[in-house]
């Protein structure tokens, strides 16, 4: 029984702008762009050619490469949630000294910059690594490694928050019935936890089968995939057409990838019994349940902690020894270098085009969280998703031939890489705040108009306050997001204007010490920035956000 | 003086308030007592202008409150589960009223202290919502809606969320603090006990319409149809007369059947037990099986408490039987 105040007295001019405000971004920055894809994809020179298309389904190598796409991201699926459900189980139901910390710490992969991620396991697995000897570098096995690495954290929050809150009492009664513990799993608690294994399911395979950085780095001849492919038949060959034709394939794929993904969520609804987290959490108790907890931390710190130390490391391992070395270089332009500028500068063309992107993202995100609060229509929240599932090395190949022309020439404009940055980090912002939006009780808007608040004053009094916390939280993604954004800028970014993580890429394709501890060093420099917007995030949150 | 007239309020083509005419003069308190779902809340809501869609008058001292806004009616609503702003602290819900009205500093921490002293919560100024009990939330729920001293109040089941005990004191203390303020009262509750406390005029609802309305002990007395004779708890039936008549439970007696020839035959189908007496349901054998069976207050002292299975006679006087016309 609410009534029509869930627009807090907002007026129909500013209604109509906040809605039209996103929808025209994304017609413009995405839909177009796409189209544009489209268009080349299937008419290269404006009449229907399927020719790159039919190369895609004829050519061996091309159709290797699809095939190798779905195949990894199949992989990487089934490892991470096998490695990550006794995680979840472990963080969402044992009580053990230092538990908050480590579910914090575990997530930190996740927010980290895919070059970041890339160079750990180079500097891990690769030549002087300290486990070069396995053999592993430019193999399916890093590319899988890093992903459980990457991955890892979607897992355990998304299967560990609903293991937090499942009612206990049914496996017990399982127990009490003579079900054994893991009997009582199978039966009782894994179908209860089907949906959250589902979703986190699909995310990671969404991830995963558009991987780009961590690939492009980690990967090797015969692991490219449609990511990386259409990123060197651009960048390399100059192949447009067949670029097109890849990502149209790849568009198709993940179109039906969410289609498939909306329509087992919609089969999957449970009624569940869900307990406050509190009342579900158990001190392991016998020397089994202990030893599980220990083995399982243990294979946290080792896979996520190891990585990320060797890169540390490394960048401080120069030929004469520990030291700066590497980050003084950075300050250096090198005789022979394909750096037009000194690496340092990309510090600072980073952070200028992250503030950007920020800005944009929080303004077009913030409207699309309001419309959605208003409005229950599913077509925008699909609309707003989209550029998530769709690959930022779609949206950075769309901008690349979509913008360069009439009528849109923003070839030159600086702006260019902060808008596609922004479009990224757009559906992150939306699904930090429509939730809180969602969840503000229109009551407390009746509350404060009986007590003699005007429709605008309700929403400066009761809206704002809420919203600007959330408003806040999605920033510090934005930020985080648009500063590790590698995708996208590598297509659009001007070759004296490189952002951090480009400039790790480049440093890593070319050959001696000095260039890789550079690499290593500016990748230490941007998960530290990285881990500075995340920490900002976290005293927010901590502080209010989370608390209603 | 609140005039309500021909107030309806409908939900997707389901009348939640149909047709109510309704008053709460000065200093009154007027409780309306039904069941969930007989549209109580609503009628509060439309009252407050929350719903906008609501047909019918609403005025006050006689100006039809049609074309003022919620905010600007200077009704106080206390919400049910209380609806305290979670982003501020006690302070902030209590003071917000007062801010409204753009009182001085001064004067709104003044007031703000005051109320939270009256409604027993001196001190908790800082406190934030989270961290109260359910019995302070409620307090600061009432101290918000006192706070800005309203020419109506309007209390939506501000009791549902609490213990007994807790309810029971708190009904008292209400009632006291409602007469001392001389404030105009329109009070929700579908808790007996609670509206008989709490109301100088009773307003029983059901399904959208008002089926009494009167002072307590009258409505008690002689409730003015079926419905609102079992609501409230008694008998309808035919045992004792020719068309169905109400009685309470304790104006019908067990007595001995050759004492009293007239009396009525019937076998006892359950038995619990309340504090000061039991209260047995009588299956009357000349009804039909289908119908309710009769329910009997026994003292607890009586010489003989009929247990499940037993032959009991009836009778009621003629006095204690309501008819309706």
């Amino acid at each position: 029984m609410t009534s029509g105040t869930t627009t807090g007295g907002v007026p129909r001019a500013a209604r109509v702008a906040v809605v039209a405000l996103p929808l025209a971004f994304l017609a413009v920055f995405f839909v177009y762009p796409v189209l544009a894809i489209v268009g080349r994809g299937l008419a290269p020179h404006w009449s229907a050619d399927l020719d790159p298309l039919g190369k895609v389904v004829t050519d061996a190598a091309l159709r290797h490469i699809a095939w190798f796409t779905v195949w990894q991201a199949t992989l990487s699926t089934v490892l991470t949630v096998a490695v990550g459900i006794p995680g979840a189980y472990v963080l969402a139901r044992c009580d053990f000294p230092g538990r908050r910390l480590v579910r914090a710490l575990v997530t930190v992969p996740f927010v980290l910059p895919t070059v970041v991620v890339g160079s750990a396991f180079v500097a891990l697995l690769g030549d002087g690594g300290p486990l070069a000897s396995l053999g592993l570098d430019q193999t399916l096995g890093a590319i899988l490694i890093a992903h459980v690495f990457f991955n890892y954290a979607v897992v355990v929050r998304t299967v560990g928050s609903l293991w937090s809150h499942l009612d206990p009492r049914p496996e017990e009664a399982a127990r009490t019935l003579g079900a054994s513990r893991l009997r009582a799993f199978r039966e009782v608690t894994l179908p209860a936890l089907r949906p959250a294994i589902a979703a986190a399911s699909a995310v990671v395979f969404l991830f995963t089968f558009t991987s780009f950085g961590v690939i492009l780095i980690l990967g090797g001849p015969g692991t490219a995939t449609l990511e990386t492919e259409i990123y060197r038949q651009t960048a390399q060959f100059l192949n447009l057409p067949l670029a097109a034709a890849l990502t149209v394939v790849q568009l198709v794929a993940i179109v039906l990838l969410l289609l498939l993904t909306s329509w087992m969520e919609g089969r999957q609804r449970v009624t569940l019994s869900l307990r406050a987290a509190t009342e579900t959490l158990r001190r392991p108790r016998t020397a089994g349940a202990r030893l599980f907890v220990g083995a399982n931390l243990t294979l946290m710190a080792v896979l996520l902690g190891v990585p990320v130390g060797v890169l540390v490391v490394r960048s401080f391992d120069t030929p004469t020894g520990l030291g700066l070395d590497f980050y003084r270089a950075l300050g250096e332009v090198h005789a022979g270098s394909t750096l037009f500028v000194e690496p340092v500068h990309a510090i600072a063309n980073s952070l200028r085009f992250a503030v950007a992107a920020t800005v944009i993202a929080v303004v077009v995100g913030g409207c699309a969280a309001f419309a959605l609060a208003w409005s229950h229509r599913r077509g925008l929240d699909t609309l707003v998703s989209l550029p998530l599932g769709v690959s930022a090395v779609t949206v950075g190949f769309g901008f690349l031939i979509a913008l360069d022309d009439a009528p849109l020439d923003l070839r030159d404009s600086w702006w260019l890489v902060p808008i596609a940055q922004a479009l990224v980090a757009v559906p992150f912002v939306v699904r930090v705040m429509s939730p809180v939006l969602r969840a503000i009780d229109p009551r407390l808007r009746d509350a404060a108009a009986t007590l003699g608040a005007s429709p605008a004053r309700v929403w400066r009094e009761v809206d704002l306050p809420i919203v600007a916390r959330a408003a806040l939280v999605a920033a510090g993604f934005a930020f985080a997001i648009s500063l590790g954004e590698f995708g996208a800028t590598v297509f659009i970014v001007r070759p004296d204007e490189p952002t951090l993580p480009v400039l790790v890429y480049r440093l890593l394709g070319q050959p001696g010490p000095l260039n890789f501890g550079g690499a290593m060093a500016a990748s230490v420099i941007l998960m530290a920035l990285t881990a500075v917007a995340i920490l900002g995030i976290e005293r927010f949150r901590a502080g209010t956000v989370g608390t209603f | 003086m609140l005039g309500v007239a021909g107030l309806t309020v409908t939900y997707d083509g389901f009348s939640a308030v149909d047709a109510v005419d309704l008053e709460v003069g000065d200093r009154e308190i007027v409780c309306i007592l039904g069941p969930s779902g007989s549209g109580k809340s609503s009628l509060l809501r439309a009252v407050a202008g929350l719903e906008p869609d609501a047909r019918g008058r609403v005025s006050w001292d006689g100006e039809d409150l049609a074309r003022v806004p919620p905010h600007r009616r200077g009704f106080g609503l206390m919400f049910q589960d209380h609806a305290l702003f979670p982003h501020r602290d006690v302070q902030g819900n209590v003071a917000f009223g007062l801010r409204m009205q753009r009182l001085p500093r001064r004067d709104i921490d003044a007031r703000t202290r005051d109320t939270l002293a009256l409604v027993g919560l001196a001190g908790f100024e800082h406190r934030r919502i989270r961290e109260l009990s359910g019995g302070e939330q409620q307090r600061v729920a009432l101290a918000r809606a006192l706070a800005a001293e309203p020419r109506l109040l309007m209390l939506d089941e501000p009791l549902g969320a609490l213990d007994r005990a807790l309810r029971e004191r708190l009904v008292a203390e209400l009632r006291a603090l409602f007469v001392r303020l001389g404030l105009s009262t329109l009070f929700v509750t579908h808790d007996h006990d609670e509206a008989f406390a709490l109301a100088d005029r009773l307003v029983i609802m059901h399904a959208g319409h008002i089926e009494q309305v009167g002072a307590p002990a009258a409505v008690w007395q002689r409730p003015a149809n079926a419905f609102v004779a079992r609501f409230l708890g008694w008998n309808v039936t035919s045992a004792f007369t020719d068309a169905p008549a109400a009685v309470r439970p304790d104006g019908v007696r067990v007595v001995e059947q050759h004492e009293h020839p007239d009396a009525v035959a019937g076998e006892v189908s359950a038995r619990t037990f309340h504090r000061d007496h039991f209260l047995v349901a009588v299956r009357v054998d000349a009804l039909h099986a289908d119908a309710e069976p009769v329910q009997v207050e026994v003292p607890v002292d009586a010489a003989h408490i009929p247990d499940v299975g037993d032959r009991v006679a009836l009778v009621a006087h003629a006095g204690d039987l309501v008819r309706f016309d």
